[in-house]
């Protein structure tokens, strides 16, 4: 596990840069590259990224990650609605909302760790959830769900002499984000919260974390209050999910309190695994393999299903088809749970464990060939010592 | 003000029936080695388990270099300058070897807490350093760049001296720091302990192989039973019927 060098880093930055900039031509060729999906892509690559410097890091599991994603939605949708439909104030507001309730719920949950943790976590999201619906919904919205409104003040925008007729959309100065546009902004601060990333994963800071991972108690006698490091990665982290929320608004400016119900704190937490927790990459991988495939899966139903099965004899199409059914559409989160299991049980390090694999294996051919062939040599020096003896 | 740099007084420890430590009063000169020897099951790892703050004991305190050690956190206690080698090693074990030292040298420089995020591991030249140096000390420089939790428990445990002595402590406590190691291995570590007592630093060694506590020790004390039963300098304690008796069943010193 030595670390990669400051160039192998830049190399490695270069390349990021280059493929999420160029993904819209890259992904053409599976029909992944319009910007509804795009966008996703990033979006939820940053709530990732977040949620790994937690637990890819430290190894505290925390079940609660969406509370934060809800935040810095409603944040941003407080924003655009108040101050300005300029997105640069909705992001900033969104990312520091969600740090002061990771900070709360944080300095709270982390006053045990293991199994406790994540069960407070999650107590808390379910708090924060339960609350959007009920005593706050002068606040959401409730059911409805917070959303612009012809009336909005604009405070700013109006200080500025922009007035909007009708429904105004979010812009960046002027720039409208929707389309691509709107996955090129999300698509920079993808590239930029990776690069954060990658600079806490080589730092001291980021080598003490993985030593409390790896032995917490070991590290208070060594000198390190555990606790505040805990506390920072965990505020980090919440940050990423606060920013990402907030881009969810920018590219539809609607928040409700069902982005902060524990299945998508569930979600992060399995694209993190899928991918490979504690690498960089691999829950960018997660991101990329669950948000393509709930694209194609849960657009699936039982007629269109027919029509894939079509070449297949009838009465093996229909049997396919009613094994298959279950899975797709409303039962995407099926096919999810089933694939989930099946990493964790034979894949505990995800995508980037199986690609290490991969790579090691032609190093190992050679070692058994190298073995054979030693000891071809020495039963040929022993049959020869025989035939001399 | 006195010589003595850890001054144990009246420390009591009990686990529900059991008086793991009785009114236990040892004091430790500043400089100099301190052996504590005694069966299994004396109290030896239990009294340093109390000098760290890992066990907090019934009655007593511990003072150590004009503060009082008693009530401290543990990482307040390594930050007075009390550093411990543990019996069963405690490492970083999904670590490297290098990095294992690097930590503790690193809570050396940035105290019990700093959000140095920016700077690369690969740029804390002088860190790097100051670990590959100590690794050397202790001879697993060359393997530095191996994963720490495969090694065997030897090289755990010197692994741990050089994280110890990577922090330059003031008082080194030693849970038997050779046990598990080769003849060749154990002369070593004596050896580098010999080299860091020239250093002045204080150090505690807790050992059951007599060759070692008295090539080492300037003063012992003998522990059963959570008492300490005599104390003295090698030769008074090698004379001791009484330590012959409780202890070494009468076996050749
Ligand atoms: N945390 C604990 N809880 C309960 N009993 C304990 C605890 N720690 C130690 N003991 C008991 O206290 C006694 C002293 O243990 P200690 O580990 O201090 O012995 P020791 O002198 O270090 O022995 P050894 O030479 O085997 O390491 C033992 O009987 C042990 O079982
Ligand atoms: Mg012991």
């Amino acid at each position: 596990m030595s670390m990669a060098t400051p160039k192998q880093d830049m190399v490695t930055m270069a390349l990021f840069t280059a493929a999420v900039l160029s993904a819209p031509l890259w992904l053409s060729p599976i029909g992944a590259n319009y910007p509804d999906l795009l966008q996703k892509f990033a979006i939820y690559g940053i709530f990732a990224i977040g949620f790994n410097i937690l637990f890819g890091l430290t190894g505290y599991l925390s079940f609660g990650h969406a509370a934060f994603l809800g935040v810095g939605s409603y944040t941003a949708v407080w924003s655009f609605k108040l101050l300005s439909m300029n997105v640069i104030p909705a992001v900033i507001f969104g990312t520091l909302l969600a740090g002061l309730f990771a900070l709360a719920i944080g300095y709270l949950s982390l006053r045990r760790s293991g199994i406790y943790f994540s069960i407070l976590t999650l107590a808390f999201a379910q708090m924060c959830y339960n609350l959007a619906y009920s005593v706050l919904t002068p606040i959401t919205n409730g059911e409805t769900g917070l959303q612009l409104d012809i009336g909005d003040p604009h405070v700013l925008d109006s200080l500025f002499g922009i007035e909007y007729t009708g429904l105004p959309s979010t812009s960046l100065f002027g720039l409208q984000m929707t389309g691509y546009s709107g996955f090129y902004f999300c698509a920079v601060i993808l590239i930029l919260a990776f690069f954060l990333s990658l600079r806490i994963f080589r730092s001291a800071f980021g080598m003490k974390l993985r030593a409390i991972k790896s032995n917490q108690t070991r590290m208070m006698y060594t000198g390190f209050n555990t606790r505040p490091y805990l506390l920072t990665a965990f505020v980090i982290s919440g940050m990423y999910a606060g920013l990402a929320g907030s881009l969810l608004a920018v590219t539809d400016p609607l928040a409700g309190a069902e982005r902060m119900q524990w299945t998508a704190s569930g979600e992060v937490v399995l694209m993190t695994i899928l991918g490979g927790a504690g690498t960089l990459i691999g829950p960018l991988l997660g991101v990329g393999l669950i948000k393509y495939f709930e694209n194609i899966f849960s657009a699936l139903n039982e007629q269109t299903l027919h029509e894939v099965f079509a070449f297949l004899p009838d009465w093996i199409e229909n049997l396919t088809v009613a094994i298959v059914n279950p899975f797709v559409g409303e039962g995407w989160h099926l096919m999810l749970g089933v694939l989930f299991m099946v990493i964790v049980i034979f894949l505990p390090g995800g995508v980037m464990e199986g690609i290490r694999r991969i790579a090691d294996l032609p190093r190992k051919f050679r070692r058994k060939a190298e073995k054979r062939r030693q000891e071809a040599e020495h039963a040929a020096a022993l049959r020869a010592a025989e035939e001399e003896g | 003000m006195s010589d003595y740099i850890l001054d144990i007084d009246k420390v009591d420890k009990t686990f529900g029936g059991l008086h793991a430590l009785a009114d236990i009063n040892l004091k430790v000169e500043k400089g100099t080695v301190h052996a504590i020897i005694g069966p299994n099951g004396a109290g030896k790892s239990t009294l340093l388990n109390v000098c760290i703050g890992k066990l907090a004991p019934n009655s007593g305190t511990v003072n150590f270099d004009g503060q009082i050690l008693t009530g401290m956190h543990p990482y307040q206690i390594n930050k007075a300058g009390v550093v411990r080698v543990f019996q069963t090693p405690e490492i970083f074990p999904d670590l490297t070897i290098l990095q294992n030292v690097m930590v503790p040298a690193f809570a050396k420089r940035d105290g019990t807490f700093t959000f140095n995020f920016w700077k690369s591991m690969s740029a804390e030249r002088k860190i790097r350093q100051e670990a590959e140096h100590v690794l050397e000390d202790v001879g697993l420089a060359e393997q530095m760049h191996n994963h720490s939790g495969s090694m065997s428990r030897g090289d755990k445990r010197r692994l741990e001296i050089a994280m110890a002595l990577v922090q330059h402590p003031k008082l080194l406590l030693l849970d038997e720091p050779t046990a598990g190691m080769s003849r060749h291995d154990t002369n070593r570590t004596i050896d580098l302990l010999k080299k860091i007592k020239e250093r002045g630093m204080t150090k505690v060694i807790i050992e059951h192989d007599m060759h070692v506590v008295f090539s080492l020790a300037d003063r012992i004390s003998v522990l059963a039973q959570g008492r300490i039963i005599a104390e003295g300098t090698p030769d008074e304690i090698r004379g001791n019927p009484k330590v012959q008796e409780a202890y070494l069943g009468g076996a050749e010193l």
